[in-house]
Parts: C-alpha cells; structure tokens; sequence
C-alpha cells in the first residue's frame, strides 16, 4: 500500500520534509517512525490524516502520516 | 515596587503627577494589578475614550528581578475595541525598566485637551511631562528614533503610533525590545486608543543607576530561578522547538491537523501553509543572514522571537509571530513570508494589532474590496491607516465594522475582538476560551490548543466537545495568575507538564515577598481576577448570551473535517462555575 509519510521541525532534518512509502499491509506508525530512522522518543504527536493517532495505528492505504517532535508556541 | 505614579491628562491646564503608595493594592502586579484598578476605578459605563477611562501600565510581580521571563507589562483600561475591561501584555524591557524604577503602576487619568501630545519621562530622580507636538502623526520608528536621540541609547520606550492618535479600535501601544526597536506590542483591544485619547504619545523609562529588585529570601529565590531555568530548558516545547523555529512553528501542525484558518475561516487547511512555516522562516533567516533565535527582553531564556532580514541581509522586521502570520498569511490567502514580514513592519509602526488588523483585510477581502491572495493590496490598505484615509480609518476599527460596512455576514469576532489563528470548529478548548473570555475573542485567555492539539497538560480530542470547558475554565484561572507575575506564557507548556517547575515559580514568587503561597493560592488569584473582570463586564452590560461565537461556526462544518462548534450555550455558561 502507498502512504505520504511527513516529518517537521527537527524531525525533518537531514531527512526528508515529504515521502510517498510503498509498504506491506499491518505497517504501524511505529513501524514507519522506525523505517525513516527516526527515535521514537522524539516523536511528540503523530497525526493520520489530520487526526490525532498513535505509534501502534495500523496504516491503510492513501493515509498521511505526519510526525513532529514537541512543540507549541501561540 | 512600593508606589504608584498618577498622571491626570487635562483639557485645559497642566498634567498632574502625583506619586502614591500602594495603598490597597500592594502585593499585585501585572493583570492583577491592572484588572483591579480598572474595576474599582472606572466606571464600567464609561466611554472607552473619555476622561473616566484610565490606562493602567503593570510590571509583573516578579518583573525587575533575576527571575528568567520575567518580562512581561500589562496594560489594562476599559476597551474601545470591545467594550469590556482590557488587560493586554507585551514583551520587550518595559516591565523590567519600569520595575526596577520602583513603580507597581503607571495609572493615566482624564483626558487630553486635543491638541497637544505629550511625552512622559520617568527616571530615578522623578517624573517629567512636557509637550512635544514635533511627534504628531509619526510611527513608533520615527518616534522611538527621535526619543533615543533625546534620552540615549539605554532607554526603555512605550509608544504610539498614528493609529493610536486617530484612537482606532485596533490601535496597539508599543514596547522597544533589547534593539530599542518598537516591536512587542500590548495588541489587543485597542489600548493605544486609549493612551492617544489621554494625549500620550510615549513613556520613556530610563533605570540608569538602579539595579534589580531584591527577594526577600536571597538564597532561596536563586534556587527557585535555578530549578525554573533547568525545567524551562528540558521541556521539548520551551527549550527546543520555541527558541529553533519562534512561535510559527505552529503553522505546519495546524494546518496538518486542520484547524487552520484559511479565506477567512472557510477551510481548515491552507495549501500555501508550508511556504509561510516556522520551518520555512527559520530557513530563510539562517540563509540570509537574520536571527531567528533571539529574546524579545533580557533575562528571556527560550528565545522564541527573531530578527527577520530581506534577501541583502537589511532589517524588515521581528520575525512575525504565528498568529501575525496567519491573520496576513494564510487568513488572506497571503503565501509570501517577504510581504508578511512588510506587512508585520507596518502594523508595529502605525500601532495596530496584526490580528485585528489582518482579520479586518481578510474580511475586507471576503468583502470584495480586494482579492485574497493581494498581498500588494493588503500593503495599500495599510497605507491607507497610515494616512488616516476613512478607507484606512475602517481597516484599524477592526474585523466587525468593515465587515459592517462591506455587508459581510462571516465575520469572525467575539464581542468586537478578531478571533485568531485556530479555528473554533476544529480545535474546540480554544473556542470556548474565545466565547467566554473576559476579553473578548483572546486565544492567550486560555490556550486549549496546548491539550487539544500539542497534548501538552493531558490531550482533549480538539473535534468533540467533551473536556473542553473544564478544560478552558482550568487555564482561564491559571492563565490570569500566570498575567499577574509577568512571567511570559510560555512558561506554561513546562508547568503543565511537569510539577516540580510549577513548584519552582510558586517559591520564586514566596522567596522574593516572602509568603508561603501553595498552588491552591494561585488559583485563587486567578479566580479573584477573573471574578474582578467579569463583574466590570456585567456592569458593563454583557450577559452570557454575549459569550457566544458568530452561528456561522456552528451551522457551516468546516473541511477537512466537517466539523461544527458543538458545544452547547448552556454548557458554555458553566466556565465561571467557580
């Protein structure tokens, strides 16, 4: 299955800010979170298509998976 | 901080200083300070703009001493933006200055005769009020330019600018940061309305020969500093992503999680987000040279703010906040961080709030004055402000009354005031913070996107309407004792998370008065100033069926999402259950 995987702040550097996966059916977040390279102590707030999720989510295809270390401001 | 400095403004005659002692105020600062005199001293039925209003000018609590973050002022009056009590609080070395100068407040009474502006001078040998009508119609630039050259290099400066003169609605006052540049703006409610009506142009705060404030309980004061430092620091929010990425590091998650107010709130989600991110902002100023880590006052630890550059390396402007961002960017459908920063340059030196003023240019774009997108047509609009063109005069009165004149039905206000950069359909804490705020529309009332969308303080799902006023009424409460200290907001993503830091401000604030507050005694401030605020507002003529959002959030579901403001008035009348 294809899934946008998104990476932000800190997370993003030396990575990649957007990527398009190809990945097996029962992928998790964590999964993912893993396969990009990223510790998953970094990573603060997971959202799938906009909504709030968590590393054991299991993908499904055309998801968007965005991934961002702590941060507030306002 | 043992006195109060009295200035009544006369139509005819002098302005009368008198210093007092604290009398029944001693003990608060900041908001509290500001709410309080405000509800014992104005009548609540008064014209924001005639002689019974009064501007109230606090340092916080702790501001002047060796705390970190200490910095904050706040600025209280009657508001003529929305009617209600005002407390709105800026950055930069004003708080400090003012502080270390010994006055809990600057209370200015009565009103200017119309013609002459003045400026007030205050340094350790006393006060000086003089008219200087060469300032007439300059921005807070030009004004803060002519006042270092007065008063030197070293001098902390409150100002206005030509909007605040004309006593528009959006009109902000002024704080210079560590450059002595005017950009932490009191944004909110039209407070440089109220100081251009009293006739004040500027308040230069000079503390030469004077040194920080001194704790009562030396040691452990330093302890206490020492244990806040260590928990602002190891806090991701507060010690990394702020001080990397400023306060628009939060463009990219709202827009990710659709709560992002895009063509004047139609969508949650805006396309040219990512080109006007945090990410995005502190790429280009580490390319061409600006700063995009930097302290909006000294003794400021999380260095959230930043000095944005155009591409041959020359100053435009602090680098825009979030919500400034948003109310020019994505609100207009603006994608160019260039003409946002311009545009943030403008607002700071004609003295206007960026979200009302960039909420009023949306509106107006909605209004078919110009198009979304016209970030050149935003520019002339604010041209037109500074000229004082009745075009201009509009846009500086604010979201509702252009979108009056321009018969616009989707206005996005609460009891006057523009609600800003979260969308109350899809982040629904802050929404309820924005109904019911004692403010009006005021995302720092009660930030509910920390646990809504940042999980910071526990997580609310921000789409359902479950949590959200208990949540909202328990960071109304901290968030008015938190305005009373003069610790920046900021702070309160590490003391929610985590209790020993929350624990270390408590003892800050006991080492230097010496008291043995608890946390239960925080609470109660924010209570005692909520209530104080709230009671003005009644008398004032609000009822809670003015803490209400426009209906169009809750019949017009907002994509991605589809959501709708759900939560019920009545539930929304139980915030002050208290």
């Amino acid at each position: 299955m294809r899934v946008k995987v998104k990476l932000f702040a800190t997370l993003a550097k030396g990575r990649f800010g957007e990527r398009g996966l190809e990945l097996n059916a029962s992928t998790t977040v964590l999964d993912v979170v893993n396969l990009v390279g990223v510790d998953s102590n970094d990573v603060a707030l997971i959202f799938v298509n906009g909504r709030h999720s968590s590393f054991d989510y299991l993908l499904q295809e055309d998801d968007r998976l965005s991934l961002f270390p702590p941060i507030g401001g306002g | 901080m043992d006195k109060i400095l009295r200035i009544k403004m006369q139509g005819s005659g002098d302005p009368v200083v008198s210093v007092e002692n604290l009398g029944e105020y001693a003990g608060l600062g900041g908001r509290a300070m500001t709410s309080m005199v405000v509800a014992k001293e104005v009548p609540p039925d008064c014209h924001p703009l005639g002689a019974k209003n009064k501007l109230v000018i606090a340092p916080g609590m702790l501001s002047g001493t060796a705390a970190a973050m200490s910095g904050r002022i706040s600025i209280g009056c009657k508001s003529p933006l929305t009617g209600t009590i005002k407390e709105s609080n800026a950055g930069g070395q004003a708080a400090q200055v003012l502080a270390r100068l010994g006055y809990a407040a600057i209370i200015i009474e009565g009103k200017g005769n119309g013609k002459d502006l003045y400026k007030i001078f205050i340094n350790k040998d006393g006060v000086k009020v003089s008219v200087d009508n060469g300032l007439k119609m300059l921005g807070n630039y030009a004004t803060v330019e002519k006042m270092k050259a007065e008063f030197g290099e070293k001098v902390a400066i409150i100002s206005i600018g030509q909007a605040g003169e004309m006593k528009l609605p959006a009109a902000s006052i002024a704080c210079t940061d560590m450059e002595q540049r005017p950009t932490r703006h009191a944004g909110r409610g039209g407070v440089g309305a109220v100081m251009g009506a009293k006739g004040v142009k500027t308040i230069i705060l000079d503390d030469a020969g004077l040194s920080n404030r001194k704790p009562v309980d030396e040691q452990k004061f330093r302890e206490a500093n020492r244990e806040f430092v260590n928990g602002i620091r190891k806090h991701g929010v507060t010690g990394q992503a702020l001080p990397a990425y400023g306060t628009n590091v939060l463009t990219n998650i709202l827009n990710e999680a659709g709560g992002y107010p895009t063509h004047n709130f139609r969508t949650g989600f805006f396309e040219g987000g990512a080109k006007i991110s945090g990410e995005e902002q502190a790429r280009l100023m580490t390319e061409r040279g600006g700063q995009p880590t930097h302290g909006c006052h000294r003794g400021c630890i999380i260095q959230c703010s930043g000095i944005y550059v155009d591409k041959n390396g020359n100053y435009i402007s602090k680098q825009p906040e979030y919500e400034t961002v948003w109310a020019h960017g994505g609100h207009c459908g603006i994608d160019d961080l260039d003409k946002i920063a311009v545009l943030d340059r403008m607002d700071d030196d004609i003295g206007l709030d960026t979200i009302d003023t960039g909420v009023a240019i949306g509106v107006a774009m909605d209004g078919g004055l110009l198009s979304f997108g016209d970030a050149d047509g935003a520019i002339n609009l604010l041209k037109e402000v500074e000229k004082g063109t009745p075009l201009g005069r509009l846009i500086g009165s604010g979201a509702e009354i252009i979108g009056k004149v321009l018969g616009v039905e989707r206005v996005p206000v609460v009891k006057g005031q523009a609600i800003p950069a979260y969308d109350p359909r899809s982040v629904k804490g802050v929404a309820v913070t924005y109904a019911t705020s004692t403010m009006g529309a005021d995302h720092t009332a009660g930030y509910g996107v920390a646990t809504n969308i940042l999980k910071v303080g526990g997580f609310v799902d921000p789409l359902k309407g479950e949590g959200q006023v208990d949540l909202s009424r328990n960071l109304q409460i901290a968030t008015a004792a938190i305005d009373a200290t003069g610790m920046c907001l900021f702070i309160a993503f590490p003391i929610l998370d985590q209790p020993e830091t929350f624990n270390a401000l408590v003892d800050i604030i006991n080492a230097m008065y010496g008291l043995n507050l608890t946390g239960d005694d925080v609470a109660a401030l924010g209570k005692k100033i909520l209530s104080a605020e709230r009671d003005f507002n009644k008398k004032a003529g609000f009822t809670k069926e003015h803490d209400r959002l426009p209906t169009f959030f809750k019949e017009e579901s907002l994509p991605p999402h589809n959501t709708v403001f759900d939560v019920t008035d009545e539930d929304l009348d139980k915030v002050y259950n208290f």
